[in-house]
């Protein structure tokens, strides 16, 4: 199985679109990608609507991305994690890292709210 | 800098040297055992003393047969340890294990058989039992597979939190059994991920340490019984039959498919750590899973049989455990091992303290003998990274080993108090002549301890192992019909008593009598010195139906019931208040034995005796009632308990208080709830300040204090 990855850039930052599995032998490259666009300084999101699994050497990459990105004071995000990947990432504390998108969207709307 | 850091060191270890199998290695470093990720590749070792050769099988995950046999080149050994790095691995996606060569001769105790691909005594991470209860492919001639694993949690500002040994209240409970039950509306029921999701629970009930039965991996599917009254296959549900020492058990992760359970387990410990609860594991060092001549070879058996297990001369397996083999635990590489994996759970999954199961036999010689000096016990007692971890023993073995106070403690080790069990219980239900005795025991048992102080004391009412404590008071005797051995499992000498009917019923007398009874049990054990440990459920009144052995009921008979949270809440309440005044009351939590003497400027004595009459208590052996008064230690505050275990009501003469104090009531269990305990600092005022009736079978505790008391002590 393998991944790809394709970067969009916005004025708001930088998305990557990940499709296929990370796991170790596809994380290698997943992490090549990201490191050049944490560099870069600008808000990150990372799409993994199309990735199906998430092995425990894949979370590790995206934990080592969190901590470059907190390093490098750049704010990363998770989009589209499936109810499995999930589940394994809520199980093992992995989440607990994260802003995903689903919170950053429930929060904005909370605050909308109180704003009104 | 960002630049460099995920950049590779080059160094001269990450390239290969030799070909062996069609794979590019060289010679690994012997230190540390076990497999390790190294640049590029992934370095084995392993220890085998007798071993003529040795060979590293590897397997492409979940494949039933070998990817690769590589056998280890003679220039690779050093001294007895067989070490090699194998480059381009996916460590992710291999599984291994080793074939070990060398004589077959069990008169010398030898076992070696290099058809055998066996576990690594090191492996970090084990498959083959990933998910709890699933039937194995037992055609598989590999069945408990060894991984590698990465060991890069990241803990965040986790530390183990030193919760003084006096402070603790101790929580046993089953990983499993804690959520498995349908009701415990968890995500993962019977995982570290639901019990994950019930520390709100733990923290709500005020404790603070819970100890985990085995968490190391083991075979829950290796029991060959069955309920033999509706034919389910039992299992091996507590877990004391370890496979693997290094390694948490798959099947009690949710993420255990994935390979993942070691993360999970860790999630759990960072999580009841920032909630202010340690984590004691529950280990078995006195036998293995691979059982006598008849059981299995997993690991031990064909890599060095005559060096981890103790072996009579004609090279049978001793048996002081009772299931078969004894491991050879002074064997100073034994020993070494123990302390390597102790290590590694305090490292590596940052685990806060150990109770030894059967920890007499840690303290035999090779030939079995006790020692006067075991190595062992003090190798783990200095130990730098076992330093501040707490230590307990269960200070007997089922070779006749009974050390109960005389456990060899390098000022470290605690015990569990089997005798604090043994006296209480006989007082709840009546027996004459245990009053003295019982101020012993809850005055920390100076006559067991009295060089280590009361914090050597575990004192427990009920373990896993026996009657919980509705159980206690709802049986007379044992019914472990379930299990399958005709009601010859499991202990005789109970000290129970059923309050006038066996098992449940609808009598509203006896009813009440038992919830009394249960409270009684609670009150004393959280006044008593020394740490309290109570047996997860108790403070809801689970029920085993009677089964005072209920190591194979995966079921029903084991699990928390968490309907009983809501049903049993008059109990849970009582519970929670007793825990929250402990807390509150360093003088119950002095580390020092009382002396009888007047230790501060109260003008009272640290502990006083009383019975009817206030400073006269009866030591007589048909007396079953006793009352002692602790003060000082740093708190204003005098606490009176009154434990009446006749069957009639008693009126207690209160001695005198000083200094403005007065009697004001915590708890009394004859009285109805609400009324039968209070929020410790909400105590009610007596109108009568110089008597107080306790009823029959009741125990009544009292705060002597001011009544502008605002000062309180909370650990």
């Amino acid at each position: 199985m393998t991944l790809n990855v394709k970067e969009r850039r916005n004025k708001t930052g930088t998305v990557l679109v990940a499709t296929g599995e990370i796991n170790s032998e596809t994380s290698g490259s997943l992490l090549q990608a990201l490191l050049p666009l944490v560099r870069e300084g600008k808000p990150l999101k990372i799409d993994l609507t199309a990735v199906t699994y998430v092995s425990s050497a894949g979370l590790r990459t995206l934990l080592v991305v969190y901590r470059e990105a907190q390093h490098a004071g750049v704010a990363v995000t998770l989009y589209g994690v499936s109810e499995e990947v999930r589940f394994v990432m809520s199980a093992t504390g992995f989440l607990d890292f994260f802003e995903t998108g689903e919170a950053v969207a429930a929060a904005a709307k909370a605050k909308a709210k109180a704003a009104r | 800098m960002s630049e460099t850091r995920s950049e590779q060191v080059l160094r001269v270890d990450a390239y290969p040297t030799h070909e062996v199998g069609g794979y590019r290695v060289r010679a690994g470093k012997p230190f540390p055992f076990g497999a390790n990720v190294v640049p590029g590749g992934v370095s084995f070792s392993v220890f085998s003393d007798q071993a003529t050769s040795m060979t590293l099988v590897i397997f492409k995950r979940g494949e039933p047969e070998p990817m690769a046999e590589l056998e280890f080149p003679e220039e690779f050994r050093t001294g007895s340890v067989f070490a090699m790095t194998v480059f381009g691995l996916d460590h992710e996606n291999i599984e291994y294990g080793y074939r070990a060569d060398g004589p077959f001769d069990p008169a010398t105790g030898h076992r070696f058989d290099a058809r055998q691909v066996l576990s690594d005594p090191y492996a970090r991470l084990i498959a083959g039992r990933d998910v709890w209860g699933v039937e194995p492919d037992r055609s598989r001639g590999y069945q408990y597979r060894s991984r590698v694993c990465l060991q890069d949690f990241d803990w965040g500002d986790d530390t183990p939190l030193g919760i003084p040994a006096e402070d603790l209240v101790v929580y046993e409970t089953h990983v499993r059994g804690f959520t498995r039950h349908p009701n415990s509306q968890v995500s993962a029921p019977g995982t570290f991920a639901g019990l994950r999701e019930k520390i709100p629970y733990l923290k709500e009930l005020g404790v603070n340490c819970i100890e985990l039965l085995p968490v190391f991996e083991f075979d829950e599917s290796d029991n060959p019984r069955s309920n033999p009254e509706t034919g389910e296959h039992l299992f091996d549900y507590w877990g004391y039959n370890t496979v693997s020492f290094f390694a948490p058990k798959a099947g009690y992760a949710a993420t255990g498919r994935y390979g993942m359970q070691g993360d999970e387990f860790r999630t759990l410990i960072k999580d009841l750590h920032a909630a202010g609860i340690e984590v004691i594991l529950d280990v078995v060092f006195n036998h293995t899973a691979e059982g006598n001549e008849q059981g299995p070879t997993i690991s031990f058996k064909g890599l060095d049989n005559a060096t981890y297990y103790m072996l009579t001369p004609e090279g049978y397996y001793f048996n002081f455990s009772g299931t078969g083999n004894t491991v050879n635990c002074n064997h100073p590489v034994v020993r070494n091992y123990v302390l390597d994996c102790l290590r590694h759970w305090v490292a590596d999954y940052h685990i806060d303290g150990f109770r030894f199961d059967l920890a007499a036999i840690l303290g035999r010689a090779l030939d079995g003998t006790p020692l006067p000096n075991p190595p062992l016990l003090e190798l783990l007692a200095y130990d730098p990274v076992l330093r501040h971890t707490k230590l307990i023993a269960e200070a007997w073995d089922a070779g006749g080993l009974y050390e109960v106070g005389n456990f060899p403690a390098y000022g470290r080790w605690a015990e569990w108090n089997g005798k604090y069990r043994d006296t209480v219980r006989s007082f709840l239900k009546g027996d004459p002549g245990v009053t003295g005795e019982l101020a012993t025991r809850i005055a920390g048992s100076p006559d067991l301890y009295s060089t280590r102080g009361t914090a050597a004391s575990v004192n427990f009412l009920t373990a896993h192992d026996g009657f919980t404590l509705a159980d206690l008071v709802s049986y007379n005797d044992k019914h472990n019909e379930a299990n399958g051995e005709n009601n010859n499992d499991g202990a005789n000498d109970n000290n129970s008593w059923n309050c006038g009917a066996e098992g449940p019923t609808d009598d509203p007398g006896i009813n009440a009598l038992r919830t009394r009874q249960m409270k009684n049990a609670l009150a004393i054990l959280f006044t008593s010195q020394g740490i309290p440990m109570l047996l997860a459920g108790d403070e809801v009144a689970r029920t085993q139906q009677g089964n005072n052995n209920t190591y194979c009921q995966d079921n029903e008979l084991s699990w928390f019931d968490w309907d009983q949270v809501d049903e049993n809440a008059e109990l849970l309440r009582f519970t929670r208040e007793m825990i929250a005044f402990r807390k509150r009351h360093r003088e119950l939590r002095s580390t020092a034995h009382p002396t009888g003497r007047v230790r501060d400027n109260l003008g009272l004595p640290d502990i006083s005796w009383h019975g009817e009459r206030a400073w006269q208590p009866d030591w007589s052996s048909e007396s079953r009632l006793l009352a002692v008064a602790r003060c000082g230690t740093g708190d204003d505050d005098v606490v009176y308990v009154a434990m009446n275990a006749h069957w009639e009501s008693h009126d207690l003469e209160l001695p005198a208080l000083p200094g403005g104090r007065s009697w004001h009531l915590f708890a009394d269990t004859g009285a109805e709830a609400p009324h039968d305990i209070r929020s410790p600092g909400a105590e009610q005022e007596l109108d009568n300040a110089g008597k107080y009736l306790i009823g029959p079978r009741s125990v009544v505790i009292l705060v002597g204090r001011t009544n502008d008391h605002d000062d309180f002590d909370t650990p």
